[in-house]
């Protein structure tokens, strides 16, 4: 609730258009007021992609199968950086699931605003709900994907190819799911402002992601690297390395690294306050340079 | 006058754009603008001792400058100005899409912008999809666009078609469906560019009946038009705007005769030398001349108009040279056009400098302005055109009446009556 002077009595405003906003000020209750689009931005996300295909929202957990399998085959059966004792399928996809839904957001995050350009220039609403949208609808298929990890883990223990049995650690996957999205945002929101700007983080940002891949323990356990080693000490700061690791600890039973944890909870609360600040300060003049 | 409640209030709002390429701004300038900033010093891409009258400065340009209005509920406001006066700007400002860079606007109440039909819409979707994509994003509640889905489908007229994608629609069902969505908006404040006005006899007229409904339930419109008429017609108040400053607030129709007496460029008569004068090898058109009776000069609505011209025959030698006489609005609606034969027949030219004449009766033209374009021809084809070689402004006469308002109607003439 905003007032201001005029005339002598205090008035009542609705809306202030004011370039002086501070900083700091994250209009959360816009969203809110916003959330029908919201869920419906989603809705188009995931219902438009999959318009026409044959095999439907079945892609959406194709994908990281045949990622994983792909990953098991070159990595795990001929390069035999696997882990002992765990099915190939398994100890890749724990890894592929979570950064196919990280590479995922900061690939789409990165374009929503200059996708949405047509709707910017001609409509006000929250820009950050652009973001937001991406994040729920990629959040979905990861939603998915995990599911359909259970199944194949359900599967191997059946078959009797995978010993382990899933405890009270499985209530840790909530927080690191959260880790992973916040961490997602965070970059995603920075790199989104950036290529508004400046289109060239576009092409960088491709390449950037996969580079990112192979600096985190997504194709080899982090136990693989030599350690003291310059290489190690890149993949230890990488703050996708202790989220990667800690999925696979908590879904292959691996040992889990609390410290490091903390320091990728660290990083991705840093990030995502980041991402939203930095949102916030370019979103103003988005219409005017997109 | 009754105290109505102030619902838009733009205090001292002005707008500055860059000028050149968007976008690939040095790095190293942007982070030393930064550091100045920080600082608290002024902006080094920024032009010491701009003059601050002047809309460009440096690489900047001021799209708006210390524009101040008010709207009261239950006003129809409508922004008058010509190209790059600002007026799409000030919407986009009020609409929320990109802020000020000086300057504060205060609103009361719901607002809709409708600065183009069918915004969002996405081509894989239903029809259905997106009436409730659309709506959303013209800030709809889900619940009040399943409230009033029936309607918004009986409206758009494509009831067959709406679960199929709308990639498989013409653009006029497109067009439907994202009206049919924009006309059930409720908003307090509804803003409208003249975009909507496009689009075909029947959609205009569906788009300004529905404003109509909204002024009349009491809510606050904004409109942004060339068309004077449209401003006329619906606004009780304008505001006239100028190179990004605002020259003129008030009544709608003080506002306008003024736009209008500024910028109507009256041209009753233009003579050219034959090497420059319209035309073509055969014939050339030297002078035209509007001519009234009335004393003071002025055209008037029941005074006739006699438009003279000579033409210069160069080598016809038959009969065969037609001419078309056009009268058209300022808006470019076509009031009619007169062909020389069939008043006079085809007669043989002369060669040399023919004079030629015909008049308008009076009581046909309307009050407002009028543009005359001749046309010439020969063996079926147009050998050329002379476009608006006369535009003027024709004024009501006193016997017309003290009407505060223009006859509606392109042309206003006196018919018999019997009675």
């Amino acid at each position: 609730m905003k007032t201001a002077m005029g005339s002598g009595k205090v008035e009542h405003w609705d809306v202030v258009v004011d370039p002086q906003r501070p900083w700091w000020r994250v209009e959360l209750g816009e969203v809110w007021r916003y959330r029908d689009l919201l869920l419906l931005l989603v809705r188009r996300d995931l219902l438009a992609v999959y318009k026409q295909s044959i095999l439907g929202p079945l892609w959406q957990v194709l994908q990281p199968l045949l990622t994983s399998i792909m990953f098991a085959v070159i990595f795990g059966f001929m390069a035999r950086m696997g882990e002992p004792g765990i099915p190939g399928l398994l100890f890749y996809m724990a890894a592929v699931v979570p950064w196919s839904f990280f590479a995922n957001i900061i690939n789409r995050t990165g374009q929503t605003l200059v996708f949405n350009s047509t709707l910017m220039t001609k409509v006000y609403y929250p820009r950050i709900i652009s973001p937001i949208s991406t994040v729920l609808a990629t959040s979905v298929s990861f939603f998915v994907q995990l599911a359909a990890y259970f199944l194949f883990a359900l599967y191997y223990q059946l078959t009797g190819a995978f010993a382990m049995r899933y405890g009270a650690d499985l209530l840790l996957l909530p927080v690191l799911v959260l880790m992973l999205t916040a961490l997602a945002t965070g970059f995603g929101l920075i790199i989104t402002s950036l290529t508004t700007k400046f289109r060239d983080f576009t092409f960088l940002v491709t390449f950037g992601v996969q580079l990112l891949m192979f600096m985190s323990p997504v194709i080899f356990p982090l136990s693989r690297v030599p350690e003291g080693g310059k290489l190690r000490m890149v993949i230890e700061y990488n703050p996708m390395t202790p989220v990667i690791e800690g999925f696979r600890a908590i879904l292959l039973g691996m040992p889990m690294d609390w410290s490091s944890l903390i320091f990728g909870g660290a990083c991705a609360i840093g990030a995502l306050l980041a991402g939203v600040l930095l949102f916030q300060r370019t979103e103003r003049s988005f219409a005017d340079i997109v | 006058m009754s105290q109505r409640d102030t619902v838009i209030r733009v205090e001292e709002v002005s707008k500055r754009y860059r000028l050149g390429v968007i976008g690939r701004s040095l790095i190293t300038e942007e982070v030393s603008a930064a550091f100045a900033r920080l600082r608290g010093k002024p902006d080094p891409r920024f032009p010491v001792g701009h003059d601050p009258a002047s809309q460009r400065v440096g690489q900047y340009f001021w799209a708006l400058q210390g524009v101040n209005f008010e709207v009261a509920q239950g006003d129809i406001l409508g922004l008058v100005g010509r190209n790059g006066a600002g007026k799409s700007t000030i919407l986009k400002l009020l609409s929320r899409i990109s802020l000020p860079t000086k300057g504060r606007i205060k609103l009361k109440g719901r607002l809709s912008s409708l600065l183009e039909v069918g915004t969002g819409f996405h081509p894989e979707l239903t029809g259905m999809e997106n009436i409730f994509l659309n709506g959303a994003i013209l800030g709809m509640r889900k619940a009040e666009i399943a409230a009033r889905l029936d309607e918004i489908i009986a409206f758009s007229g494509i009831e067959h078609h709406i679960n199929t994608p709308i990639k498989r629609y013409s653009s006029g069902m497109k067009v439907r469906l994202g009206f049919a969505v924009a006309a059930h908006l409720d908003p307090d404040i509804l803003i409208v560019d003249e975009v909507l006005a496009v689009g075909d006899a029947e959609f205009q007229r569906k788009c300004l009946g529905s404003m109509r409904k909204v002024a009349d339930s009491g809510r606050t419109i904004l409109l942004v038009s060339h068309n004077v008429n449209a401003v006329h017609n619906l606004c009780n108040r304008a505001v006239w705007l100028d190179k990004g400053t605002m020259r003129m607030e008030g009544g709608t129709h003080e506002v306008i005769r003024a736009y209008l007496e500024k910028y109507s460029v009256q041209t009753s008569e233009q003579q050219w030398e034959p090497e420059h004068a319209p035309g073509c090898d055969e014939v050339r058109l030297l002078s035209v001349k509007a001519i009234t009776e009335c004393t003071d000069g002025n055209f008037v609505t029941d005074e006739a108009i006699r438009l003279e011209m000579e033409v210069l025959n160069q080598s016809i030698t038959d009969d065969d040279l037609g001419i078309n006489f056009r009268v058209s609005t300022h808006n470019d609606a076509v009031v009619f056009v007169s062909s020389m034969e069939r008043s006079i027949g085809r007669r043989v030219w002369e060669p040399g400098i023919n004079k030629i004449s015909v008049t308008i009766p009076a009581n046909l033209l309307n009050e407002g302005g009028y543009r005359f374009t001749l046309s010439f021809r020969r063996a079926d084809k147009v050998l050329f055109q002379a476009p608006d070689v006369v535009t003027l402004e024709v004024q009501r006469s006193v016997a017309d009446g003290e009407a505060y308002r223009r006859w509606p109607g392109v042309v206003h003439p006196l018919l018999q009556w019997v009675r």
